[in-house]
């Protein structure tokens, strides 16, 4: 079953939330120069919050679901304009149930790439569905 | 960094007692609204990050070299606020490729009956200064 992909905003001020948030204060992730010092093309967003925004799809297709595993890898940079956002959407492939948990292949993706690799959730799903 | 590290247990974190306020930080942060109840799938990276911390600064690593390269969670039951939580983050792999090591943790994170809330593996590569 196809589910409603979701299109999600990041903007900087989202990454400086988030590092506050969640103790990441990685400088990559707030500063172009330190950033392009390792190569890459300027500030990304934190890997864990793409797949935050992954967990967030999730969630909202299953609403009140117990996520059991939760798993991706890390295959491309979110590069987040210092203006204005970058967006990125999630989208998702549910299998049938097995014993009452739901495997979910999503899809994440960037600009038309895809940035986490293989990124995938099991659910528990309420009894009644 | 040589293969000594495989197997290395580190010191747990120090109790960290998740509130809601600290939840909905979390969650708003990524957009999302939070009204109570159990914490965002991802919120458990603040545990294994402030145990990768300790790790890096205790292996002289600096953290804008370290690339994410995967992370995986699998968890026992959600986190709620009113948790206190510990992560204890051991090295389960290590490998060279192309001047950069590929660090394979594990952290347990255990709430304050030492019981397990999740497992989360993560792969970091640290880009050495000379890659």
């Amino acid at each position: 079953m196809s589910l409603q992909p979701r299109t999600y905003t990041v903007t900087r001020a989202d990454l400086v939330a988030y590092a506050e948030a969640s103790g990441d204060h990685n400088p990559i992730h707030q500063d172009d120069e330190v950033a392009r010092s390792v190569g890459l093309p300027g500030v990304i967003a934190h890997g864990m919050y793409t797949m935050a925004l992954a967990a967030r799809a999730v969630a909202d297709w299953f609403p009140g679901a117990e996520v059991v595993s939760l798993g991706c890898k890390f295959t491309a940079p979110v590069v987040v304009p210092a203006e204005g956002g970058i967006d990125v959407e999630v989208a998702g492939e549910a299998k049938d149930p097995v014993d009452g948990l739901t495997t979910i292949a999503l899809t994440v993706t960037c600009e038309g790439q895809k940035v986490l690799g293989m990124p995938k959730a099991v659910v528990r799903a309420p009894a009644d569905g | 960094m040589d293969q000594s590290l495989v197997g290395r247990v580190f010191p747990p974190t120090a109790p960290y007692a998740v509130t809601e306020d600290n939840v909905r930080a979390f969650a708003e942060a990524t957009g999302a609204s939070y009204d109570g109840g159990p914490a965002p799938a991802t919120f458990p990276i603040v545990l294994a990050f402030g145990a990768m911390n300790a790790f890096l600064e205790a292996e002289q690593l600096d953290l804008f070299r370290i690339v994410h390269g995967e992370q995986r969670f699998a968890y026992e039951r959600p986190v709620v606020p009113g948790d206190v939580l510990t992560a204890t983050l051991s090295v389960a792999s290590l490998r060279q490729i192309a001047g950069n090591d590929i660090i394979g943790t594990t952290s347990e994170i255990t709430d304050a009956d030492g019981a397990l809330v999740c497992s989360t593996s993560a792969t970091l590569v640290h880009q050495g200064p000379e890659s």
